[in-house]
């Protein structure tokens, strides 16, 4: 039977990851894919999954009165996406829209919090790879807020 | 004053062929020699000081084809009382020229690697030079990528020819926003985000950065941790050039002049000045 595992296993957020560590991820794992337009996850919604993003490409936008649907962000093959699923209160804070068709592994976030309320070596290695993440981003943020390619007044 | 000062201090007149808006601030001068001098032989990555007569004189970037030396063509931004002026002129017009001036970018060098250029905001225009040449010579090359981040849609530099570099087999492209605008449907985010989706051998990769300093200064440190050695990532630095040659001290940093040294450098050569303050 084939499983999830080899997908995992090859997908840039979660390579060198311990075999065992990958068996308990693919009893949370589901293969899910959603067409261009289709929201991944809505703003407010509880953050029941993350994604490990195997194509395509999913914008997280924020949604501004009298300026629509802003696009902050996009993600695409070899990315993840969602760490709200982490924190309490596990809602999503903004939305995510696929804007191509997209093929991703959905990850069921109860499901791996218990996992990594059982096996703590599962939940470090998963907090210190989305730590990671997380300092990229916080980084690209920084950078987006430098308007390094704005005028110098 | 000695006659090599007085040979490269002199500039040559030119006249006004095309004047083209790129975008909201961005324009390009197509320039030919009112004085006979003709073509005007360059390297990718070098510069000329345009004089606009009575206003003053900057350090440009040529943003045309080295290998079609009859076009002098500079792109740049009107930020400045020069630039703001140059950005007046129509066909016709004179302006003068000195130059090329310093060191370009390592096309020759690059020969039979991999490359990834990596542009942001108007530093695509001086790398367009050395993809124009690596276009012109696509077999003597591996995999070739470019990467461009910039601010908005609006502001996207040379996007038909983006475009039609993007339509190539033998060329990735990429390109990012740092922020959207409706209508676009491309990615969004930093240029560095897009290091990883490059499809080249990392260990025979050469980079070729040209942007502002912090996106500089990011984008090698991205490359380096994903294993480009830093003597073969190149950046284009930018100071207050002057003379051109070396001599005033105006873009001296440390003891490196920036007009004749540069302005590309190696990477692991000037990696201290990017990150120093007050040079």
């Amino acid at each position: 039977m084939h499983t999830l595992e080899p997908i995992l296993a090859e997908h840039p957020f979660l390579r060198g990851l311990k075999q065992e560590h990958l068996e308990l991820l693919v009893g949370c794992a589901s293969n899910v894919r959603f067409e261009a337009g289709a929201f991944v996850f809505r703003q407010g919604q509880e953050a029941d999954h993350f994604y490990i993003l195997r194509d395509g490409k999913v914008a997280v936008e924020l949604f501004a009165p009298q300026r629509g649907a802003v696009t902050i962000d996009t993600y695409g093959e070899g990315d993840v996406l969602g760490w709200s699923w982490l924190i309490p209160p596990y809602h999503w804070r903004f939305d995510a829209r696929a804007t191509e068709p997209t093929r991703a592994i959905a990850l069921d976030a109860r499901c791996m919090r218990t996992k990594c309320e059982n096996d703590h070596d599962l939940g470090y290695e998963l907090m210190k790879r989305f730590a990671r993440i997380i300092e990229q981003r916080l980084d690209a943020t920084r950078w987006q807020l430098l308007d390094v390619y704005g005028v110098r007044s | 004053m000695n006659h090599f000062v007085q040979n490269f201090m002199m500039p040559d007149l030119y006249q006004v062929r095309q004047m083209r808006r790129e975008t909201d601030d961005t324009f390009t001068l197509q320039l030919v020699s009112a004085g006979g001098r003709q073509p005007f032989e360059f390297a990718a990555g070098q510069f000329n000081m345009l004089y606009v007569h009575g206003i003053g004189e900057v350090p440009i970037s040529i943003s045309g084809d080295p290998g079609r030396p009859e076009a002098l063509v500079h792109t740049t931004r009107a930020v400045g009382a020069v630039t703001r002026a140059m950005r007046t002129l129509k066909a016709g017009d004179l302006l003068g020229v000195r130059g090329p001036f310093g060191v370009g970018w390592p096309v020759q060098q690059a020969v039979g690697r991999d490359v990834m250029v990596v542009a942001g905001g108007i530093g695509l225009a001086p790398l367009r030079p050395a993809i124009y040449q690596m276009l012109a010579n696509r077999d003597r090359y591996g995999k070739l990528v470019i990467l461009y981040g910039t601010r908005t849609p609006a502001d996207i530099l040379f996007r038909k020819e983006i475009e039609s570099w993007r339509a190539r087999l033998d060329v990735e492209v990429y390109v990012t926003v740092d922020r959207a605008t409706e209508g676009w449907h491309g990615n969004v985010g930093v240029v560095t985000k897009l290091i990883p989706k490059a499809p080249i051998d990392r260990a025979r990769t050469v980079a070729m950065i040209c942007g502002p300093e912090v996106m500089m200064r990011f984008t090698a440190l991205e490359l380096e941790k994903r294993g480009v050695d830093g003597d073969h990532i190149y950046v284009s630095m930018e100071r207050n050039m002057k003379c051109g040659i070396g001599l005033c001290g105006h873009c001296q940093c440390g003891a490196t002049f920036i007009c004749q040294d540069g302005p590309v450098f190696r990477y692991d050569a000037i990696q201290g000045l990017l990150s120093q303050r007050e040079i």
